[in-house]
């Protein structure tokens, strides 16, 4: 699958997997600084194999198999931020954020506007995450609202290899805390990934799929279901315009507001609950800036307000294709 | 990781093993091992100990047999259905099984036991269907028993948190004047997190009817022990003001001698005890697990020869306890239940749709049935060959 072509560009074909692994590895190589920390993430190389080889070639001060501790993680990296690391924690399953959820809202979040400036809190806390992999429970959720709604905390969500691969240097370069979401059943899309090319800026949404009738707003694993749909609709005469949002706070909403003047109609999905989701706060601003250009009101599709549901029923709980068309649907018919 | 310490194996009787723990626990900083309590060796000897008299009748060892071989059964019945694609995933107890059954046995009517994810051996002493387990893996709920009528909590899958509902649930115990006592369940992984500590230190601060049972397989999924702890785990507990024993995990005689020690203490107000059963996983953490990349088969090996349920056939036999056609029932009865169990899992029907909507409060919400009512709405657009 690799090419080293003769124009000088690099371009292979990965997986999201692979190319977080190859992102961490760069970010790794061209920075000293950089220490990944996590549970199982060395000899094992993560439960998703995310951090494979990766111990094996830089060793165990900068891949650090911890103990099994989530606060510990996440504070223990605050110390190593302060004193000049780059810390890249792994927390294993998004159900197993919680106990570093103290460290990551109260101390994490806060540190730089608490020492007013003076201290940076570089730190990426990844977190694989959202269902449809037939997991039990604590490994199918979607927990990008809580970080979202905490000033300081910056959150991204990856859709495809690319923005893997350049996301996390990036997110690693960035000298605010960033969540990244990584997500966990698209682990194994593969997409061709041009290791020379110019990154996009990692805080900025994108069109992925241009289209007139109705702006479809998707992120991380949704991503994927929202250009299926779109694709559906084309067949019934439907124009679905997909923009793959990439980054939760700070959103970057105006090719978003672009879009939404032009269709008039916005159907936001994600596989959290709806109620209190990052729909609502994007229905919210889309409704103050597009008033006067929306058709319909901006609608939702995400998990119901019930705890994920165990795997034989997470096909009823997730938002597919026919949900997205669905509400797409209600769109047109205001 | 182990060694027979002939030097001092004089001290301590006569083919009693003495286990080196934790790799590096040699070193010349650390105070010597203490001795592992053991009730019955990998041979099959009877030992006693003077801590530890064990009165057990005929029939409860042969009881004991029989309910690990079916616990076993059971176990590899479940990683057989996992392959097979009827369960999303299983956490296999294989090796473990004398840990879970002594334990698991030493608990009265009216006693709770708090387990994580493993503790399928003492899910079976507590008279939980195998089936009610298997619903779990197979995601058809969260495990189907009654936790308070089972004396038995529904398995926890976030690392340590059982830990502080043991606590408190020993507290409320305590407050009901009742002889009844807890017993919360663990790995040596879970001795690192912050909550597994801070129920320590609530159960020692209130003396409360709580003993503290850790399984120490010796592997916090790839991470060995020695990256959790530079002392024997059950070391620990003294921090805590509270004793610690360390037992031999594989022998279930001593298992339940020390757990049922341990739980008569708490009944009597004499608050918590720490029991590291020191054991070890045969198998993969879960079936999503390759062990072979962090450990070397060699180890596995060497802890074949400690295997449960083989020490405890042979002292059966020798003893004159069991006979051939006792070995012959029970495995009779372990292909039973396995059959029982495998059609029981295959045949266990998906839940309804709306079921993920009927719990979620004890008080249904408007909002929730407005939304419950909507699904139906949404499932039923399908039926009849409509369109959403």
């Amino acid at each position: 699958m690799s090419a080293e072509l003769l124009d000088g560009t690099a371009t292979r074909t990965m997986t999201i997997g692979k190319a977080l692994n190859e992102g961490l590895r760069r970010a790794m190589e061209d920075d000293p600084k950089v220490v990944l920390m996590g549970e199982d993430i060395g000899r094992l190389g993560g439960v998703f194999r995310i951090t494979d080889g990766l111990q094996k070639d830089f060793g165990e001060d900068r891949v650090v198999d911890t103990p099994l501790a989530e606060a510990g993680i996440v504070g223990t990296a605050v110390g190593l931020a302060m004193r000049g690391y780059r810390p890249v924690v792994e927390i294993q399953f998004d159900g197993f954020v919680f106990p570093a959820y103290n460290q990551i809202v109260t101390q994490v979040a806060k540190m730089h506007a608490r020492s007013r400036g003076q201290v940076q809190m570089p730190m990426v806390i990844r977190i694989p995450f959202g269902g449809g992999i037939g997991a039990v429970e604590h490994h199918s959720e979607s927990p990008e609202a809580y970080f979202a709604h905490t000033p300081g905390l910056k959150v991204v969500a990856v859709s495809n290899p690319v923005d893997a691969y350049w996301g996390i240097q990036q997110a690693i370069a960035a000298p605010d805390p960033v969540v990244f979401l990584e997500p966990k059943r698209r682990y194994w899309d593969k997409a061709p990934v041009d290791t020379s090319a110019t990154p996009e800026p990692l805080f900025g949404s994108r069109v992925v799929r241009a289209g007139d009738d109705v702006t479809l707003l998707a992120y991380g694993p949704m991503v994927k279901t929202a250009l299926q749909a779109a694709e559906a609709a084309e067949s019934e005469g439907r124009s679905l315009e997909v923009v793959d949002l990439r980054t939760l706070s700070p959103l970057d909403l105006d090719p978003v507001i672009e879009s939404v003047r032009r269709t008039g109609r916005c159907v936001v999905v994600h596989e959290a609950p709806v109620t209190l989701g990052l729909g609502a706060e994007i229905a919210a601003r889309v409704t103050e800036t597009c008033f006067h250009s929306l058709e319909a009101p901006v609608l939702r599709v995400g998990g119901y307000d019930v705890p994920y549901p165990p795997s034989k029923l997470e096909e009823d709980f997730l938002p597919d294709l026919d949900r997205v068309l669905a509400a797409v649907d209600r769109a047109m018919g205001f | 990781m182990t060694a027979v310490r002939n030097d001092i194996e004089a001290d301590i009787g006569e083919g009693v093993e003495v286990v080196d723990p934790v790799p590096g626990a040699d070193a010349r900083h650390l105070p010597q091992q203490p001795d592992l309590v053991q009730l019955l060796t990998p041979e099959g000897e009877r030992v006693e100990n003077a801590d530890y008299p064990l009165e057990v009748s005929d029939e409860e060892l042969r009881g004991f047999y029989r309910d690990m071989a079916l616990v076993r059964r059971w176990d590899a019945e479940a990683t057989a259905l996992q392959r097979q694609g009827e369960l999303g995933i299983w956490a296999s107890l294989l090796g473990q099984e004398a840990a879970q059954l002594g334990a698991g046995r030493a608990l009265q009517e009216g006693d709770m036991a708090f387990p994580t994810y493993r503790e399928h051996g003492v899910a079976w002493a507590r008279g939980v269907d195998p089936l009610h387990v298997m619903s779990l893996f197979r995601g058809v709920d969260s495990g189907g028993w009654d936790p308070v009528a089972r004396g038995f909590n529904l398995y926890t899958i976030v690392i340590g948190a059982q830990c502080l509902h043991a606590t408190g649930y020993a507290m409320g115990v305590q407050r009901d004047g009742s002889e009844s006592a807890v017993l919360a369940f663990l790995g040596d992984g879970a001795t690192s997190q912050g909550e597994v500590n801070e129920a320590m230190i609530f159960a020692a601060s209130f003396s409360a009817p709580v003993v503290f049972f850790c399984q120490n397989n010796q592997y916090a999924i790839s991470v060995p022990l020695e990256r959790q702890s530079k002392v024997p785990l059950y070391r620990r507990a003294a921090g805590f003001g509270f004793p610690g024993v360390r037992v031999d995990g594989n022998d279930v005689l001593a298992v339940l001698a020390v757990t049922r020690a341990a739980l008569q203490a708490a009944r009597e107000g004499q608050g918590p005890t720490f029991v590291e059963a020191f054991t070890y996983r045969m198998g993969a953490h879960t079936t999503s697990d390759d062990p072979t990349r962090y450990r070397l088969a060699g180890e596995v090996e060497e802890w074949k020869l400690r295997d449960p349920i083989a020490r405890l056939k042979a002292y059966l036999s020798r003893s004159g306890l069991a006979d051939a056609a006792f070995f012959d029932r029970v495995e009779a009865e372990a292909d039973e239940l396995a059959a029982r169990i495998r059609s029981g899992t295959v045949e266990m029907p998906d839940p309804r749709p709306t079921a993920m909507f009927d719990a979620v409060y004890a008080e249904q919400t408007p909002t929730l049935a407005a939304q419950r009512a909507e699904f139906e709405a949404y499932q039923a657009s399908f039926e009849d060959g409509g369109e959403a």
